[in-house]
């Protein structure tokens, strides 16, 4: 691809997509930010996950399992089973992007829900490459710039509680999870993993549940055969907001096209 | 100190999990069964980690001002409120249950 910067580029439809989805993703970093430093973590901490762990879900599931009082071990498990989709996502951009050299190496970092979804959501080679860097590169700045804010701004709030932060992360998780549920089979898995953990708590130390309702919703996987592409969904769908570059169907349909 | 091991390696693991993609040849990870399981454990866990940060208090679980911000962030949700704004509207229920009087 020819680097044609930056007025050509703009005119990218993919490179549209990847720049208000940046925006979008970037700005709950927020959250985030402020809801790890009332969790425990420090400054340097929270920033840590930001720069170097770069993938929301597993971020928020290890702040959420320290704020419950779990321990490091069970953290670092819930962080690193929300992980695994990352590796499916890394298989599908590789067929994609074919990076190579130290591209690849890169590529591998920035490889999130969104970006994999204004990727896979355009159906020329070109524009499926700038589609996922300028979505990869625009939501890793602006997550690492609004994080930093959202972590200065909660170590100055005093009491988390007050000001209703945990219940902020309940709202957090809740929509993490909520476009991952189309159609009855997600809902059922989700209710199902919601009960086994409510079943645990009581018995078993701080975080060891969720660990437990990863091995369930695991097991439910396994053995039956549904879409082979649910839950796999990002927070924020490039495609179905009304984004300027809207060319093709929701993510999710044309997640398939390779 | 010991929750920077911990941090360090949860990060380290993320990355390998999205290098794997990369890295191993296709044909190995082509296996239907393993982007299920991916999927589902993904709902699974952010169920579980939902429930948890609304009900559990260590081994105990409560009934608070988090049932409040669960609904509220539903009712966002419902609405198709964006992201931040379903945080602020779990954040604010539970403030404003815990200003009502109920802890």
């Amino acid at each position: 691809m020819p680097i044609t910067w930056p007025p050509k580029l703009l005119r990218s439809p993919a490179v549209r997509v990847g720049l208000s989805i940046s925006i979008a993703t970037g700005l709950y970093g927020v959250s985030f930010g402020a809801l790890s430093v009332t969790s425990g973590l420090d400054f340097w901490q929270t920033m840590a996950l930001s720069f170097l762990l770069f993938s929301g879900g597993s971020q928020f599931a290890f702040i959420g399992v320290v704020a419950g009082g779990g321990s490091g071990l069970a953290a670092m498990g819930a962080a690193t089973l929300l992980g695994m989709r990352n590796g499916i996502y890394g298989m599908q951009l590789n067929v994609l992007l074919r990076p190579r050299g130290w591209r690849r190496y890169a590529a591998a970092q920035l490889t999130i829900d969104e970006s994999t979804a204004t990727s896979t959501g355009q159906a020329d080679p070109d524009e499926q490459r700038r589609g996922f860097w300028a979505a990869g590169i625009g939501i890793f700045v602006l997550w690492n710039a609004f994080t930093a804010a959202g972590a200065l701004a909660g170590s100055a709030l005093g009491d988390p509680k007050q000001w209703g932060l945990d219940g902020a992360a309940v709202a957090a998780f809740l929509g993490l999870l909520w476009p991952r549920l189309k159609g009855g089979e997600p809902v059922a898995i989700a209710v199902v993993c919601a009960l086994a953990t409510v079943l645990a708590v009581p018995f078993v130390p701080a975080g060891v549940p969720i660990l437990i309702a990863a091995v369930v919703a695991a097991v439910i996987g396994w053995l039956s055969h549904g879409r082979q592409d649910e839950g796999l969904e990002p927070d924020i769908d490039p495609y179905t907001e009304r984004h300027p570059g809207y060319q093709t169907g929701t993510g999710t349909n044309a997640r398939g096209a390779k | 100190m010991s929750l920077w091991v911990w941090l360090l390696l949860a990060c380290l693991f993320a990355y390998a999990w999205k290098l794997v993609g990369y890295l191993l040849p296709a044909s190995l990870l082509q296996n239907p069964r393993m982007s299920r399981v991916a999927g589902t454990m993904t709902i699974g866990l952010l169920a579980s980690l939902t429930i948890v940060n609304a009900l559990a208090t260590g081994q105990a679980l409560v009934l608070d001002a988090r049932l409040g911000a669960l609904a509220a962030a539903a009712a966002a949700l419902f609405l198709r409120a964006p992201f931040l704004v379903v945080v602020l509207a779990g954040a604010g229920a539970a403030a404003l249950l815990r200003l009502a009087g109920w802890n």
